[in-house]
């Protein structure tokens, strides 16, 4: 059985001493009789999917289909490239790519729900623009995944990954949390370093709500998929100088999950109330045909 | 607690923007089809409840419906284009928002006419990320998920049906997970419903057939993510 919290995960990791996307894998290979072989061949299926939807929007305008947003990725692209951004081309073009599944997703295209479509942005960003950056092979990132499910799995045994239950900071927040634990992982941190990424990534989102405009999964989704994919890179590179994160990862997962249920109804996918009720948030609604 | 696989996070691949109002409309559209018989389907109606009518266009649950119907997966991306392939295979379709009663908010009533006039309904919801449960078939009460290899066996309400149908279930080497019988009322139309642990091969249905007292048998083996 796959461990209840972060800190078994953490304890049978440094036990056995292997990393979390190895502990993952073998459970996986145990509970569902699975060889590892089919175990990373559907993954990489995975990975191949995300890789598209991230790319996808980068050089083509795609629109969703109520057309309240779209073409944007494109443009950040462009921009990322232009060498004169203040976060530099690795972060924007990351943000880019968040976008372009976002995007895609919006407009029926097919992408890898991780853990969720209205966040199915955030992990590919945060993978591929790393991976790339550090010149990762395909088989990295694939174990990267594993570890990404391995924190999430914990998300969903202690809280929740679903916005109706949770609030966007159950959807996007644990999306960032799976990504930023992946990377710094695959970048050589400890089991103990992903958990404090994953902990320090929930604590900054903690509160967010899913007020999504007309009930879709567009605005303000998309560039909540942005602000998770710049916060699970900024939080890697924070636990990998060294911070350590002064809430355990578990007691995050805790709070986001009492939070979420502590949040009014209106305020968990159901655009009764936040944005999807402003004044332009209804204009907005009005306006799809 | 709840057990999950790394692929209940990291997936399922799927046509966005949804998983309960596009994937799992899908997914129901396809069971539909199934129970109704898809080559002989001429006519869909869905009755769209609650979440279902207020944001269908906007999650393209419509078109997610009218793909399953077709016999697409979730993952199709010819799933867009339902519509289209839906006219040019002659089947006519129809969206109405209703209110079904006290059902969970993404529930669709599907009314399909089949090509000899006779009509087939199915009630189902979807119940997030991507899965599902049917509710009802013919107005009559069930109760499934699709998640396992599913048998629906519609039969005269005789003594010893379940015990012969089992049998040859048991003789392929079938497990049989769970098994649910409804009927009406007496000595008229029953059914059974079987989930399995194993996929249930076409070779199996014409052997129940064969039993006697079978109006009608479906199967429905579960979605496997396709390459």
């Amino acid at each position: 059985m796959f461990v209840n919290t972060g800190k078994e995960l953490m304890d049978t990791c440094s036990k056995e001493n292997m990393p979390i996307y190895k502990y993952v894998l073998l459970q996986e290979m145990e509970e569902n009789n699975k060889t590892e072989k089919v175990i990373l061949d559907k993954m990489n299926r995975n990975l191949k999917v995300m890789r598209a939807s991230a790319e996808y929007g980068l050089t083509h305008e795609v629109t969703s289909v109520s057309g309240l947003i779209g073409r944007d990725a494109v443009k950040v692209y462009k921009y990322a490239k232009s060498k004169n951004t203040i976060c530099g081309e690795f972060l924007v073009k990351a943000m880019a790519r968040a976008l372009s599944s976002s995007e895609v997703n919006a407009a029926m295209g097919k992408i890898v729900a991780a853990p969720t479509a209205g966040s199915c942005g955030i992990l590919p960003a945060v993978i591929i623009s790393t991976g790339e950056k550090y010149d990762k092979t395909d088989e990295d990132l694939i174990k990267a995944l594993l570890t990404a499910a391995g924190v999430g799995i914990i998300i969903a045994k202690n809280a929740t990954l679903a916005g109706a239950e949770g609030g966007c900071q159950a959807e996007c927040g644990s999306a960032a949390a799976m990504a930023s634990a992946a990377v710094v992982e695959m970048l050589g941190g400890t089991p103990k370093q992903a958990l404090d990424a994953a902990a320090i990534v929930i604590k900054n989102i903690l509160g967010l709500v899913c007020d999504p405009i007309a009930g879709l999964v567009e605005i303000p989704c998309a560039k909540r998929n942005i602000g998770g994919t710049v916060s699970a890179l900024s939080t890697a590179d924070l636990v990998l100088s060294g911070v350590e994160s002064k809430i355990p990862f578990d007691d995050c997962v805790a709070a986001m999950y009492t939070i979420g249920k502590q949040m009014p109804c209106e305020l968990r996918e159901t655009a009764m109330g936040g944005l999807a009720v402003t004044k332009t948030g209804l204009k907005l609604k009005n306006s799809i045909k | 607690m709840k057990e999950f696989s790394c692929f209940d996070i990291i997936g399922p691949i799927m046509i966005g923007p949804s998983s309960s109002h596009t994937a799992g409309a899908a997914r129901l559209g396809k069971i539909a089809a199934i129970i109704a018989g898809e080559k002989d389907i001429v006519k869909v109606k869905f009755l769209l409840h609650g979440s279902f009518a207020k944001t269908y266009k906007g999650h393209g649950t419509d078109k997610a419906l009218m793909a399953g119907i077709l016999g697409m997966n979730p993952w199709d991306e010819r799933l867009k284009n339902s519509f289209e392939i839906a006219e040019e295979r002659d089947i006519k379709f129809d969206f109405i928002e209703a209110n079904l009663g006290i059902e969970h908010p993404n529930t669709v009533k599907f009314i399909i006419i089949r090509r000899d006039g006779s009509e087939v309904t199915v009630k189902g919801s979807s119940i997030g990320g991507g899965s599902i449960k049917i509710s009802e078939i013919d107005d009559q009460k069930v109760e499934f998920n699709g998640d396992y290899p599913t048998l629906i066996i519609k039969h005269k309400d005789v003594p010893g049906m379940i015990s012969k149908v089992s049998t040859v279930i048991s003789q392929a080497g079938i497990n049989i997970a769970f098994l649910k019988v409804y009927r009406k009322s007496r000595g008229l139309t029953a059914a059974m419903i079987f989930e399995t642990d194993e996929i249930i091969p076409d070779g199996l249905l014409p052997l129940i057939k064969n039993l006697g007292n079978i109006e009608s048998i479906r199967c429905i083996n579960p979605l496997t993510e396709g390459k």
